[in-house]
């Protein structure tokens, strides 16, 4: 469709403009208001007893002292929360033959993680909640940890409820792979390792439980990306009608996927406040985030590219291996990352032969599921690093190679050959804008110029290829209660400005900016009077809120239509009031105008002001809707692909390892730019976050399944100091799905990030003998693959 | 993570908070800046029933130059080491080696005192201490006593101090003119404590070394001397030769342990580089 065509000039015209946020301000004066801020009348705290052991046997738990300590008002095990808490599986339907153990708030029987809360203590203070968990004997009898991936593939079952300790297993096979690799010219293959790592958000996970036995009613404030998802969640297993149960996500710190998922702690924590009918607050500190937060990634793929004499891609064929923990997590599995890391293999290029096999597999490590990116950078690193792979073994640039291979821009729409739909990407365009923006060429003849007195530089390439927009056929058709639509009301103030309470909500990203940006742009207001309202169940509609890049594509359609539905009731008041044709009428800069000539007819405050106290003035039977709901589901391409391509410059120390990142560069295509600040500030994010898997973070297990590195001294997260200048162009193809055309860019950082990263460094090391396949690439592995240690 | 409840108390003088140390049997802990108490404090790593605070006590402060020494008073903050110009003339290896310390946030709050009571042997100060043949006053119920940084630092965490003494200050001695410095370390991040780092402390004229003395960071369980290191240089020039040699020494002196992150024969191998790094350049004075 796409009517939309924003003239940027136009008086309102936000769609498409830097405009800086409202909310910041009040969040750098901290006067942000964030779970942890709340403090509510007869408020009470908790905390955790946590296994320390990675497997075991619960022998016995002793709560006895711990009960009987000043301060403490309950202390919970096991089955005084199972008895009031259904147990929650994490499978999707759609996802053939997956399984999973059930899961219920605190273990009856066994720990399945080092870090697993096995005791809940609830206290006047959080301290002393604290006390109290030193003084719980908890006797367990140590079993051996599956740690290894590999290994628990063949290990007998963990689970007393499962046969094997395979989660999911599925193969993709287009046909004619066998074929191709006879037939190839030139074939590569790698095995690559990419470790574990977590969100590490400024705000670690939050949750005030408030239940209210007077009235069968919970209302939870959660620090969540998800309200509706919880309030569904709450309200089936802990069998509270839907509409009793309000989930209030207020300010958030960040999330990333992590805060999208059900954690053994809010759920003890919600039935505590049922069993006490008291509020009970519980934040997560920084050493329980480490052990109890999902980590991601923790795939192992073997990869192998069948080329021609030209270079031509003629098939893909990878095997990939994931570990997930000991569950797979709920409601959204932990089977989707290695999902989308098979389906996204070789995106960018045009081929015709693929095959892959994927492992999903239980071990006793705490659970990976859903972060930034899913599955994007594992498909990305394996594909790019192939390419380069092959493009040294054919001697060919790497852009070279990869003109030579991508899908021609006009060549869509297409459909991949691991099944996705694409209905217009511009690679041909990025990779020509990526060349020119870096001064590819220049910068060639520099890194040879340097070469000679021995400082090695690397560029690294990769194109990547970004799932946006989901439609049901994400969560939906797979059974999970998870919504794929969004709903916006907005309201007229009597004073003429615009409220909007809306279901995608914010974590810092800029969600509230851009939805009032919309709605003012398509009201013709300022855009200082729209308020724009998310994250409570009980005064914004029931919708998917924000997760897999859909806030600005679906959130964003469903402002623009609301606001256009809100926009056509004002004019119709309007045209009773100037006793002209509704059609002929527009509103700009808070005026109903004349369309045709501009001119200023009557202040938008004046018709609120008329139609809310003299309605007596406006002719019989006029009912004027100064208020709107409206829905938005997308339609058409199951999801909204987007595309891109990074490069990142570094240097290499070969004496001791150690990588200096001195540049990156991405171009990508979101579709229309709502607000380019907001888009450069998600990408820049993402790359930030993608440098980190590439070069710093990865949570570090030894054998017994414990995790080794659980704090901010020892777990590195990027700091701005090692971060480069990250320059950022756009291209704008907009989906035609809807009137707005906007796709998702919050995981297009991360997508690509770290494969860039490893293709810059295997280019400095060219001629050293040594090619990088794990991340992070740490000065330790770089000096021992270069054969120094 | 949250502390377990213990009293505080913040002393006029260094004699009240000896006395309050004794009273309270043991059960007790100075904090200066804090930086390193409170975050054990809140890990319930440590669970004294008294903090005694003696960041605010007159004696404990300032720098001046008295008798051949740089006087550094114990709760002197590692942001002051880093800005002061007599630190800077009289001792200039803590000059080169207080960037390296920490972020400013912590800086503002750290102090000298503390860092050498503590003992990490991956900080800075107590390696240089020990490069710099610093002299330790420590007081006590019974009196003040002197100790050299070479015999204060004993085993992880360890070192010459009784429960209840207090680092009162720190004597460095004056740089000279043939005085030549250098101090580097290898960090995953800017700030973070280092995988190893070294300072060089000479003495050198026509480009020969009259004396040096070098100490290690992050090599062990306390701040490393490496005697065989600095026999090995002295009399002689600093020739690509000569510091070829010196690391082969140094390879056979250090015996670096390893952890998550880094394996000891990395630690080895990257000493051995950052010593012919700072060699390289100790002459240049850079
Ligand atoms: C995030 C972070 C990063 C850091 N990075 C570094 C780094 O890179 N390099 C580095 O060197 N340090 C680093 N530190 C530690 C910091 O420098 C500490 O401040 C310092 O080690 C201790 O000094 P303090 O004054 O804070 O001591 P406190 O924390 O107050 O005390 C530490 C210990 O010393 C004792 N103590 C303190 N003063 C005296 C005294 N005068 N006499 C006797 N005992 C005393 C206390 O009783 C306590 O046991 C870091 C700290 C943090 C939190």
């Amino acid at each position: 469709m796409n009517a939309f065509a924003g003239s940027i000039d136009r008086p309102n015209s936000y769609i498409g403009r830097s405009v800086s946020r409202p909310n910041a301000k009040r969040l750098l004066e901290g006067r942000g208001r964030y779970v942890t801020d709340l403090v509510l009348p007869r408020m009470l705290h908790a905390a955790f007893v946590r296994s320390p052991y990675a497997h075991g046997k619960i022998v016995s738990i002793d709560i006895e002292e711990a009960k009987a300590l000043s301060g403490v008002r309950a202390v919970f095990t096991g089955e005084d929360l199972a008895s009031i808490c259904a147990p929650w599986t994490g499978t999707l339907e759609h996802f053939t033959n997956m399984k999973s153990p059930p899961q219920v708030p605190l273990p009856l029987e066994k720990v399945m993680w080092s870090g697993q809360p096995v005791v809940l203590i609830i206290a006047d203070s959080r301290a002393v909640a604290e006390d109290a968990a030193e003084l719980v004997i908890v006797d367990i009898e140590e079993l051996p940890a599956l740690a290894d991936p590999v290994d628990a593939m063949s290990a007998a079952a963990m689970s007393k409820e499962l046969a094997d300790n395979i989660c999911f297993a599925t193969k993709l096979d287009s046909g004619g792979v066998e074929e191709a690799f006879d037939a190839a010219d030139t074939a590569v293959e790698q095995s690559f390792i990419f470790g574990r790592h977590t969100a590490v958000t400024l705000e670690p996970r939050a949750i005030v439980a408030d239940y209210d036995p007077s009235e069968n009613r919970l209302t939870a404030h959660h620090a969540t990306q998800t309200p509706y998802q919880f309030q569904d969640v709450y309200s089936r297993h802990y069998g509270i009608p839907e509409a009793n149960v309000r989930v209030i996500a207020p300010d958030i710190g960040g999330s990333f996927g992590m805060k999208l998922h059900v954690y053994h702690e809010e759920m003890a924590v919600v039935g505590a406040s049922i069993l006490l009918g008291r509020p009970i607050k519980y934040v997560a500190d920084r050493m329980e985030s480490f052990v109890s937060d999902i980590h991601a990634r923790d795939h192992r793929v073997t990869g192998r590219l069948a080329l021609d004499r030209d270079g031509r891609i003629t098939a893909m064929d990878v095997d990939d291996v994931t570990a997930i923990g000991a569950f797979s997590s709920y409601p959204r599995t932990s089977a989707v990352e290695g999902n989308q890391v098979i389906r996204l293999m070789g995106a960018p290029y045009d081929f015709s032969s693929y095959r892959a096999n994927l492992s999903v597999v239980f071990q006793n490590k705490v659970q990976t599921s859903q972060y930034r990116a899913v599955g994007h950078p594992i498909a990305c690193a394996v594909t790019e690093c192939l390419v380069d792979a092959a493009a040294r073994e054919l001697s060919l640039d790497p852009f070279e190679i990869r003109e030579r291979n991508l899908i021609p821009d006009s060549s869509y729409p297409r459909t991949s050959p691991t099944g996705y739909q694409f209905e217009k990407l511009s690679h041909q365009v990025c990779l020509a804008r990526l060349k020119s923006m870096m001064n590819y060429d220049a910068l060639r003849v520099e890194q040879a110029g340097l070469r000679e007195k021995g400082i090695l530089r690397g560029i690294g390439i990769a194109l990547f290829v970004e799932i946006t927009n989901p439609s049901p056929a994400f969560y939906g058709v797979g059974g999970a209660r998870i919504s794929a639509q969004d709903g916006a009301i907005l309201k007229l103030t009597p004073s003429g400005e615009v409220h909007c309470s809306i279901s995608v909500t914010e974590q810092g990203q800029g969600t509230e900016t851009i939805i009032g940006q919309i709605v003012a742009d398509q009201l013709g207001i300022d855009r200082e009077k729209v308020r724009v309202m998310t994250g409570d169940t009980d005064t914004t509609p029931h919708g998917g809120a924000t997760w897999a890049c859909r806030g600005a594509g679906i959130g964003g359609e469903t402002a623009l239509q609301a606001a256009r539905k809100l926009k056509a009731n004002l004019l119709a008041v309007a045209g009773l009031i100037l006793q002209a044709q509704p059609g002929e009428l527009d509103i700009r800069a808070d005026w109903i105008v004349e369309t045709v000539t501009g001119q200023q007819r009557i202040s938008l405050a004046e018709v609120a002001r008329v139609a809310f106290f003299r309605s007596d003035t406006l002719p019989p039977e006029t009912q004027a809707q100064l208020s709107v709901v409206h829905h938005y589901a997308p339609q058409g391409y199951p999801f909204a692909f987007t595309n891109g391509a990074q490069s990142c410059l570094v240097e290499v120390d070969a004496e001791t390892g150690f990588v200096k990142i001195l540049k990156h560069w991405v171009v990508e295509d979101c579709g229309r730019i709502i607000n380019p600040l907001l888009v450069d500030e998600q990408v820049r994010g993402g790359v930030v976050q993608g440098l980190g898997a590439a070069f710093f973070e990865e949570c570090l297990y030894n054998e017994e399944g414990q995790l080794t590195n659980g704090s901010l001294a020892d777990y590195l997260v990027p700091m701005a100091c090692e971060m480069p200048d990250i320059e950022i162009s756009h291209v704008e193809t907009p989906t035609r799905d809807t009137e707005l055309g906007a796709k998702g860019c919050g995981e297009a950082g991360t997508a690509a990030a770290s494969a860039a990263a490893m293709n810059a460094v295997n280019d400095a090391l060219v001629g050293h003998g040594a090619v990088l396949t794990q991340i992070p690439m740490t000065p330790t592995r770089i000096l021992k693959a270069l054969g120094t240690i | 993570m949250k502390a377990r409840a213990f009293d505080y108390m913040r002393p006029k003088c260094v004699q009240e908070a000896l006395e309050a140390f004794v009273r309270a049997d043991g059960d007790a802990s100075y904090i200066a800046g804090g930086q390193s108490l409170v975050p054990a404090l809140a890990l319930r790593l440590q669970a004294p029933g008294l903090l005694i605070d003696i960041a605010r006590l007159d004696e404990l402060r300032g720098l001046s130059v008295a008798g051949g020494h740089l006087r550094i008073g114990a709760t002197t903050r590692h942001c002051e080491i880093l800005g002061s110009d007599l630190v800077r003339e009289h001792a200039p290896l803590l000059a080169r080696a207080a960037p390296f310390v920490a972020h400013p946030a912590i800086r503002n709050k750290g102090t000298f005192g503390g860092s050498l009571a503590l003992a990490d042997p991956a900080s800075e100060f107590p390696a240089m201490a020990l490069a710099l043949d610093a002299i330790i006053e420590i007081a006590s119920v019974e009196g003040s006593r002197r100790v050299g940084a070479g015999d204060f630092f004993i085993d992880l965490y360890e070192t010459a101090l009784q429960p209840g003494e207090i680092i009162t200050a720190v004597y460095v001695p004056l740089a000279s003119a043939k005085t030549r410095t250098a101090f580097d370390e290898l960090a995953r991040r800017r700030g973070d404590y280092a995988i190893v780092g070294a300072g060089i402390d000479a003495e050198m004229q026509g480009g020969f070394v009259e004396r040096m003395r070098i100490a290690f960071l992050s090599v062990g369980s306390t701040p490393v001397r490496v005697g065989a290191v600095e026999a090995a240089l002295t009399g002689r020039q600093l020739t690509p030769q000569a510091i070829r040699q010196a690391q082969d020494v140094l390879g056979t002196e250090l015996d670096p342990v390893g952890d998550e992150h880094t394996p000891p024969e990395m630690r080895r191998h990257l000493a051995r580089v950052l010593l012919g790094r700072l060699l390289g350049r100790l002459e240049a004075n850079v």
